[in-house]
């Protein structure tokens, strides 16, 4: 589904990856792991498709297709979905209105006519129902107030509507209480299936435990120095970061 | 690659103002030039009783001896008040004015404008009277209104048919010598509505006043007087337009309303005059002066939608003089290109008891400035007034401008005055947000803006509220920041 040859992205001159491979197959869960600075973020946005950053090399095929000539939302289209490690706010507009608006400019790139309000209602309140989301939360304005658990919840939420092909969660565990962090978790793993594909981005192992991964990478400097099984995640939580850094030329 | 700001620019320019077309009917034109004879030749055009030549007359006499306004923020070339000419009439307005006996070109013309007559006629909640250049050409429903005794007709046909109305109100809420503008429409005004709601009548339908500039070198200068009788209601709407040309149109109106105990005036403008090409050539100057007088338990509402016009000068105030009475403004002002616009309002609290809200919404793009001008003046006798102001700025790149100019005047210890302000950019992230949700960028900005605005237009009657999303859409095409 995604292929990853020898990426290489700056922002700014600055080099940030040093040459990424990767390949998802569809159904798979793959972790990527790293310290603060090694470029996980980057890679995330890089795959979206933000203007700040420029591909310097290496390609990114979706599907088979080149993605680096596609705008970011030519690319949510074809079904990649990036929950934000900092969801922005936009006042004044609700949660349903913006879903409604994204859900229709989905539907609008398939040549689809908009969602029917009745059945676009219906497919909010199954999808809150099934991530235990309150309906009052859906009328408050896009992130305006949310709490961090809140607001990555809401990140969930909105790809449970989506239901993507691949879904990058970016640091989705960060600044999660346990109890918020299993129901995301939980509402992750009930949409996981054999066609969807997901990228999990985060500094520590614990999320690991509730959504398992497949594979896992380890991201240091720009580039990826190890990959395993889950077993990896563990080893990296009793050994630290240090262990694999050493594998870096001195 | 992605579609970046220098596309969306491209593709703004593309886009021309919609309504920018000259409808070539004849028109009967005065020379141009402002003295004496021209206002006494405009009032003997249309007719008029001696009390009102007069009236105008002494209006002319003080805005000879007054000079221009120069304390708003706003920079232009003052209009040479010689080289325009005062009165300019489509020759073909049937003196009865029933739709169909309409110039089919004037026809051809509301059809371009979106404005299907045949459509007004058959739909029964607006009845509107619709005003090119100088005077007004149609007022539909006169006779659904009269049932209930309510007039809405043309000024000039009330100066005629309900002088006592007229005579009796003109003028008290916006002297002749009130400023500038004011005493110059005073002085030549041609047209413009007239509306008397009766004690106690709700008004079963929005009431509409349709204004379009179409000759050149002429000046509109519409007046509108909204009497509302004690205990009544009415809900009132005015939009306008104009066709794109080089020069700069003056257009300095008068709107004057009267809420008497108990009565509520809910007044809406949507205001799309030509706001000149993006080198900021042409356009239309909007120097405005609207306010209303609420007696005891009233309240008047005014919110507004501007977009258009090259400059804006404009503060619709309310006078809260009865106890316990209301006055509201809402506003959403968008600049875009060198347009400038210097809005606000005045809430005068006068009444013990008295309550003002006042949300304004400005956004600027481009190379525009927006200036918010307020005044809240609680006065000693207003016991327990209370005022709300929160005033917000939304900004599009970084060449434009947004100013605040709050003015808190409070003379009695009681008072609880409140004011917010906030100034906000349209980020990347918010845009790349959207965008990672499918949702491209000028549709993005459309929903940011709708977010921001949303107080205001929340306010605007349903087919209005419409109309200006799609308007703030296209008035802030390609300016993403």
């Amino acid at each position: 589904m995604l292929k990853i040859k020898n990426l290489q992205a700056n922002i700014e001159d600055k080099e940030i990856l040093k040459g990424i491979n990767l390949e998802i197959n569809p159904g798979e869960v793959h972790a990527i792991m790293g310290p603060n600075g090694s470029g996980k973020s980057t890679l995330s946005s890089v795959i979206a498709g933000k203007e700040e950053y420029t591909m310097t090399g290496g390609e990114i095929l979706f599907e088979g297709e080149d993605l680096s000539e596609l705008d970011p939302e030519e690319r949510a289209h074809k079904g990649i979905f990036l929950s934000f490690q900092y969801p922005v706010e936009i006042p004044g507009v609700s949660v349903t209105n913006f879903m409604k608006a994204s859900i229709n400019a989905h539907r609008k790139a398939q040549g689809l006519a908009d969602m029917p309000a009745k059945d676009l209602l219906k497919m909010i309140r199954d999808k809150s129902e099934l991530l235990e989301i309150d309906r009052k939360f859906l009328s408050r304005s896009l992130n305006q107030g949310f709490s961090g658990g809140e607001k990555k919840r809401n990140e969930i939420f909105q790809m449970a509507m989506l239901n993507p092909k691949l879904a990058i969660l970016d640091e989705t565990d960060s600044g999660l209480d346990i109890d918020a962090l299993k129901v995301v978790a939980n509402g992750v793993n009930k949409l996981r299936s054999a066609d969807n594909s997901v990228l999990l981005i985060t500094h520590y192992q614990r999320l690991l435990d509730y959504i398992v991964p497949d594979f896992v990478h380890v991201m240091v400097d720009g580039k990826i120095v190890k990959s395993g099984t889950k077993e990896l995640a563990y080893e990296l939580e009793e050994r630290g970061y240090d262990w694999v850094k050493p594998e870096k030329t001195v | 690659m992605a579609y970046t700001e220098d596309d969306l620019k491209k593709e703004l320019e593309t886009k021309e103002y919609e309504y920018g077309f000259y409808t070539d009917f004849k028109s009967d034109t005065f020379p141009i030039g402002l003295n004496e004879d021209i206002v006494r030749a405009i009032s003997k055009k249309k007719d008029e009783p001696e009390w009102m030549t007069n009236w105008r007359l002494e209006a002319f006499r003080e805005w000879e001896k007054m000079i221009e306004p120069e304390w708003a923020n706003v920079h232009y070339k003052k209009p040479d008040f010689q080289a325009i000419s005062y009165y300019s009439a489509p020759q073909t307005v049937d003196p009865n004015k029933t739709l169909d006996d309409v110039d089919p070109d004037l026809l051809a013309m509301y059809k371009k404008l979106g404005i299907s007559v045949d459509e007004q006629k058959k739909m029964n909640n607006v009845a509107m009277d619709i005003v090119v250049d100088s005077v007004s050409v149609a007022t539909t429903f006169k006779k659904t209104l009269g049932e209930k005794g309510i007039i809405f007709m043309s000024i000039s046909d009330a100066i005629k048919e309900h002088p006592e109305l007229v005579k009796k109100y003109l003028g008290t809420v916006v002297p002749q010598k009130d400023n500038f503008y004011a005493a110059l429409n005073s002085a030549v005004f041609s047209d413009g509505s007239f509306c008397y709601i009766p004690k106690g009548v709700k008004c079963p339908m929005e009431l509409s006043t349709y204004f379009r500039i179409n000759q050149a070198g002429t000046g509109q200068f519409e007046r509108t007087l909204l009497v509302a009788d004690e205990g009544s209601y009415v809900s009132y709407l005015e939009g306008c337009t104009a066709p794109s040309r080089d020069e700069n149109q003056l257009h300095a109106a008068v709107v004057e309303l009267i809420a008497l105990d108990d009565a509520e005036i809910k007044y809406s403008t949507v205001q799309n005059w030509y706001p000149g090409n993006k080198e900021g050539k042409g356009g239309v100057y909007n120097f405005v002066t609207k306010r209303g007088i609420c007696e005891k338990n009233a309240k008047i509402s005014w919110t507004q939608v501007e977009t258009g016009s090259a400059v804006t000068w404009k503060y619709p105030s309310c006078i809260l003089k009865g106890d316990n009475s209301i006055g509201e403004f809402y506003s959403i002002a968008v600049t875009n290109n060198f347009q400038q616009a210097d809005t606000g309002t005045k809430m005068i609290h006068l009444g013990k008891n008295t309550k003002s809200t006042i949300i304004s919404k400005g956004i600027s793009a481009g190379k525009s400035q927006n200036s918010y001008r307020g005044l809240v003046q609680i006065n000693s006798r207003a016991d327990n007034a209370r005022n709300f102001s929160q005033c917000d700025s939304l900004l599009m790149g970084n060449e434009c401008g947004a100013h605040t100019f709050p003015y808190i005047e409070v003379k009695n210890k009681t008072a609880q005055v409140e004011h917010e302000a906030t100034t906000s950019k349209i980020g990347e992230d918010q845009i790349f947000y959207c965008n990672q949700r499918g949702i491209d960028t000028e549709k993005a900005i459309a929903l940011i803006v709708n977010g921001f605005s949303k107080e205001v237009l929340n306010n605007l009657p349903m087919e209005f509220a419409v109309e200006a999303q799609k308007l703030l859409e296209i008035s802030l095409e390609g300016s993403v920041g």
